[in-house]
């Protein structure tokens, strides 16, 4: 591995990348393009703020209080509590058209302290998407936090939930910006590999390139790291258009990066590796879109994963772009440090999988 | 002539049942520029893509500047220059750029404009790649395999496709190197090409070297006797065939007759006189290279193009073999 080798053809894929307007298309005006068209088709439905019934069956105990200040806190519900003696909570709700609610159950504190799996019951109007997405998004975080709080603790500290979004309201953009950070991340690396491998063996420029000193490990390292730096300006213009445009409040943190150098690396790699399995540029760019096109729209980039249909839900878990994007949705939008660790070891993961898979497939020339 | 640079013996290359090479031996000594002459899928790149380290083979001992090609690549690599056949680069890289780029990879300073200048592609230093016409770029190709000062040049059908112009403007430049003092393998199949720049020639056909040595021993070897060619009368050559020993052919309205000495052609003339037909002009004849080529290897195959064919232009439709 010599630096000056990986900067050699860095440099080389970068004038070409440039020089050629469609990558750059991909990579930078059309993200902005999508979030242009997307924020201003939902930026009427504007701040929101869910009204939340709680029907709270424990009793008011220490550990429903801490809950349901958590669920306050998040900014997202304004609370409402409902006494346990109205019975159902889904009629009362319907009854008094009321579109969210959620049922602490009996049990809830002794479940928690004793590690044995409690449910919260959530109520939304599926009619009401972005409201039912919005509630489901927060609502999952604080468990979330609860169940991290939960973790390897014999008597966890009640009480102790910092969601630490103050008094924040999301906004659709506020969605729409990490999507498409995490678009960014999967597209332009993608149809471009897949694209140049096929067309690089067609043109015999592996083989041009078998007969200089650079390796394959350099060759693709030198791709990822330009892709990177695509990923990051695109980055910078996703917030600056979400923020100017959409006044997005998002804001990167230390995590955040991590996505963007890992990401790359994932779709680089799964690229390749398609490129390079396909036997014509023709099928290559069929397989590409058989594999980008569903991770494009089932992986929460235009819209949270949340409001899905359960089945599509499912569909997402097993899509590698889902973890960047509800990773940087974690990072980003919720401040969820711990959920977003969990994403980045999955994408961390498929990046190493796919890197070495890619780098095992992958040959200069057939012999 | 110095010492050995390429040494072959009993290299055999297969692509499943089928032998693209198939046992040839042969020598190249430093500083001369040998080429490999043969139809299409004779074996030509195949042999070289395996003294090049890119290719593996099946059998046979291969050694190039002291190394085996594909184990010690890597050394081989810093060593050499290549053109491979229809050599291609980025599209959107210009001449310098890739200069730069290949300057980088063998941690050599090239110095581009001289290099451009070398082999003629000053003036077009700064556009793209896809903006060169053919012959320009094969100059980049020949360039680019001069980046890291190779003692030995892989040239593998470097004008194959350009115009006769195009294909002049090469022919200059290698003659440049080989007075550079540079080892030459080249393949070709223009027997012009050979004959012009090589100082010895292997003819591969179907795998095997069916001939090797110098234009001229190749010619003694494989030609046939010198002939005296006498413009005339067809009635000439019924004459002759009573009356001369060697063999008497007719070509194109043409009377050949086989000679071996200079009395020979005194002799010949001689009859011819005293026959009283009419002639206007005579000459001798020997074989040329293309001759030779034709009855070694059967056929002009499809894309060999020889010196006569030279007017006509780039071949058409080439046939492809074995990869």
């Amino acid at each position: 591995m010599r630096p000056i080798r990986v900067w050699a053809y860095f440099l080389v894929f970068a004038r070409t990348y440039m020089r050629n307007r469609v990558g750059l298309f991909f990579s930078l005006v059309f993200p902005i393009i999508l979030i242009l068209l997307f924020g201003a088709i939902f930026s009427n439905t504007g701040s929101v703020t869910v009204d939340l019934y709680v029907q709270d069956l424990d009793g008011g105990s220490a550990l429903s209080h801490s809950f349901i200040s958590a669920l306050n806190a998040t900014g997202v519900f304004s609370v409402h509590l409902v006494s346990p003696s109205v019975g159902n909570l889904s009629s009362w709700l319907s009854t008094n058209g009321y579109t969210t609610g959620l049922v602490i159950p009996l049990g809830f504190q002794s479940s928690y302290i004793s590690h044995v799996p409690v449910r919260v019951v959530l109520y939304t109007d599926p009619a009401q998407t972005s409201t039912a997405g919005i509630a489901q998004s927060a609502v999952n975080g604080v468990v979330s936090e609860f169940n991290l709080q939960a973790t390897g603790q014999s008597a966890p500290e009640v009480g102790v939930v910092g969601l630490n979004v103050g008094s924040h309201t999301y906004q659709y953009v506020d969605y729409l910006v990490p999507g498409l950070i995490g678009f960014s991340i999967l597209v332009a690396p993608m149809f471009s590999m897949v694209n140049l491998s096929s067309q690089y063996k067609k043109a015999k420029l592996f083989r041009q390139l078998s007969l200089t000193p650079l390796t394959r490990g350099e060759w693709l390292l030198a791709s990822i790291l330009w892709f990177i730096v695509m990923v990051f300006a695109s980055t910078l213009v996703m917030l600056a258009v979400g923020r100017g445009a959409f006044h997005s409040t998002v804001e990167p943190d230390a995590l955040t990066f991590a996505f963007l150098l890992a990401g790359p690396v994932l779709f680089v790699s799964l690229g390749l590796l398609l490129g390079t399995v396909s036997k014509t540029p023709e099928s290559a760019a069929v397989v590409g879109n058989l594999v980008t096109f569903p991770m494009m729209f089932l992986s929460g980039t235009f819209f949270p994963v949340s409001l899905f249909p359960d089945y599509l839900q499912k569909v997402a878990l097993v899509l590698p772009l889902y973890y960047v994007v509800d990773g940087l949705n974690n990072t980003m939008v919720f401040q969820h440090t711990s959920a977003a660790l969990v994403d980045l070891a999955v994408v961390l993961a498929l990046a190493a999988i796919f890197f070495l898979a890619a780098i095992r497939a992958f040959r200069w020339q057939e012999q | 002539m110095g010492d050995s640079v390429i040494e072959v013996q009993g290299l055999v290359k297969r692509y499943g049942p089928l032998a693209a090479v198939d046992g040839i031996d042969l020598e190249v000594r430093s500083g001369e520029v040998f080429a490999f002459l043969g139809p299409n899928g004779a074996g030509k790149t195949t042999t070289v893509e395996v003294l090049e380290g890119i290719r593996p083979r099946s059998a046979g001992s291969v050694r190039v500047l002291g190394h085996d090609p594909w184990k010690d690549r890597a050394k081989l690599q810093r060593r050499v220059g290549v053109i491979p056949q229809d050599f291609t680069f980025f599209d959107k890289i210009t001449p310098v750029e890739s200069i730069q780029f290949y300057g980088r990879l063998f941690d050599k300073r090239p110095d581009p404009t001289r290099l451009l200048r070398e082999v003629e592609l000053e003036e077009k230093a700064d556009d793209a790649f896809e903006k060169l016409s053919g012959g320009q770029k094969q100059k980049l190709g020949l360039a680019l395999a001069l980046v890291n000062d190779p003692e030995v040049l892989f040239l593998d059908e470097p004008t194959t496709g350009l115009d006769p112009q195009a294909r002049r403007a090469i022919w200059d430049v290698m003659r440049a190197l080989r007075r550079g003092g540079r080892t030459i393998f080249l393949t070709t199949h223009y027997l012009e090409e050979a004959e012009t720049l090589a100082d010895r020639v292997g003819i591969i056909d179907h795998g095997k070297i069916v001939a090797l040595g110098t234009p001229e021993e190749i010619i003694t070897r494989f030609g046939r006797r010198p002939r005296l060619r006498i413009e005339g009368s067809p009635a000439i050559a019924e004459r002759l065939r009573g009356e001369w020993s060697g063999e008497v052919q007719v070509e194109d309205g043409r009377t050949l007759v086989e000679i071996r000495t200079k009395e020979d052609v005194l002799a010949v003339l001689q009859l011819v006189e005293r026959s009283g037909l009419p002639w206007s002009e005579v000459a001798t004849q020997k074989d040329t290279l293309e001759d030779v080529f034709i009855r070694l290897v059967g056929r002009m195959s499809e894309g060999t193009v020889g010196t006569k064919d030279r007017r006509a232009g780039p071949p058409v439709a080439r046939v492809k073999g074995v990869p």
